[in-house]
């Protein structure tokens, strides 16, 4: 009787958990306009019909007194539809302050994004940006996940983001 | 003095949701923003009756008809308030995440009738009809009106609490979409209540705001299906003002025809994709 369990037990560990490495970069291209504040970004997985099945980053004015960013979280108004509005701000591993102009690139903790417990199908990486007194972009990258089979995923923004690109390395 | 002039306003202010449907002012509740998140969010309030959608231009809404729920159906205050000559305002505090509504609703007693071409109206409570001494003024008709103005607004997720109907009148209830949840390029339904029960068969005519811009209106006016629910496109963002009206013949009141008038009105955010 007691082999039985000590037996299935490494099947188990050899697929919750993830050994590989996630990646999501985002680029926040640099504009020339006479106002400028840093955007607001939220990126997530989610399957083609549009339900959010991860979120990966959300970026807002952490650092203000009385959590007077999340007045704004709003504007980045697909995540805030699709999951912010029922999220309890801030999110471990998952929001954080705003990023300056570059590239910037996010390893996604396995305890926000486990690709091992994503079943397998088409999924696509969302990235929305919003900028206070600016516009509002929103990127879709689609990718297929097999379970195992590396993702490699990325796109150009035009106006509010520059290359995203969100990578699975098994 | 200041009571007179509350009056008077009051007064205009029915006076403009006058019978005739086509010559018939807009009333309309706008908020700043009906989309909030953060803690303790303030949403400001201009509201009006008005030939252009949302510009007052003609008659402030009475600011004492305003009433404010909160998400757990307990009166929020009302605040800031100032009604001007052509448009009131105030404020509302978001203090609990959910669905607010505000609303003015009332009911009124009117007669309409015809001196010379020029159609004349009263408006008071129905005990006082019969000292107007209006009986055999020609095309003499009596109304009973029942009319509810509102707007909801939403800090954080979306709720329903408010919009449970209160069983009089006419009202708007969460069919498929929640007011506060719409999007461009997207169908949203909605469900119309009589009194409480299914509104079938109710035209429902809906309006985009900044009409003030375009030389059509471009009214859409869609039906109530028998279970009393209608379907919207939005095919673009902005603010629309929704009215539905129903008019019915009420018997006599007095010796005088009565007709029975029930509106609902609603305004809305619709955001880009």
């Amino acid at each position: 009787m007691k082999r039985f369990p000590l037996a299935i037990l490494p099947l188990l560990a050899a697929s919750a958990a993830f050994a590989g490495e996630v990646k999501l970069t985002i680029e926040i291209p640099r504009l020339e306009v006479a106002e400028y504040h840093r955007p607001y970004v939220a990126a997530w997985i989610q399957t083609p019909d549009g339900n959010v099945t991860k979120n990966l980053a959300v970026w807002y004015a952490t650092e203000m007194k009385d959590a007077e960013g999340e007045k704004w979280l709003k504007d980045i108004r697909q995540w805030w539809r699709k999951s912010g509005r029922s999220l309890k701000m801030p999110v471990d591993g998952v929001s954080g302050p705003t990023k300056p102009v570059g590239s910037h690139t996010v390893s996604v903790p396995v305890k926000v994004f486990d690709p091992a417990a994503l079943p397998a199908g088409d999924y696509e990486v969302v990235v929305e940006a919003a900028r206070e007194v600016g516009g509002r972009e929103m990127l879709r990258l689609p990718f297929k996940w097999d379970g195992h089979a590396a993702v490699d995923a990325s796109t150009q923004g035009k106006t509010e983001l520059g290359k995203i690109q969100f990578t699975i390395t098994p | 003095m200041k009571t007179m002039l509350k009056k008077s306003l009051g007064i205009a202010a029915l006076l403009a949701l006058s019978a005739n449907p086509v010559l018939a002012h807009r009333f309309w509740i706008i908020p700043s923003t009906s989309v909030l998140s953060g803690e303790n969010a303030w949403v400001s309030f201009d509201a009006a009756i008005s030939n252009n959608l949302f510009f007052a231009n003609h008659v402030a809404a009475p600011l004492q008809s305003m009433t404010v729920t909160g998400p757990d159906g307990k009166a929020v205050e009302v605040q800031n308030g100032k009604e001007g000559k052509i448009r009131t305002t105030f404020d509302i505090e978001l203090a609990k995440p959910g669905t607010y509504k505000v609303a003015s609703v009332r009911s009124m007693f009117s007669a309409q009738w015809k001196e010379g071409e020029e159609v004349k109206r009263w408006r008071g409570p129905a005990a006082e009809f019969a000292k107007q001494d209006l009986k055999g003024k020609p095309e003499l008709k009596v109304f009973e009106n029942h009319t509810r103005v509102e707007t909801v607004v939403t800090s954080g997720e979306p709720s329903s609490e408010v919009l449970k109907p209160t069983g009089k009148g006419l009202e708007l209830v969460v069919e498929k979409n929640h007011p506060n949840d719409l999007f461009a390029g997207e169908k949203a339904s909605f469900g119309l209540v009589l009194n409480g029960t299914p509104a079938a068969n109710v035209k429902v005519t809906v309006v985009k705001g900044d009409d003030r811009y375009r030389n059509e209106p471009g009214e859409t006016i869609v039906t109530t299906n028998d279970k009393g629910v209608f379907e919207v496109s939005f095919s673009e963002p902005g603010r629309y003002w929704l009215n539905a009206t129903l008019e019915s013949e009420a018997g006599e009141f007095e010796g005088v025809p009565m007709g029975r008038r029930v509106a609902y009105t609603t305004t809305f955010e619709v955001l880009p994709e």
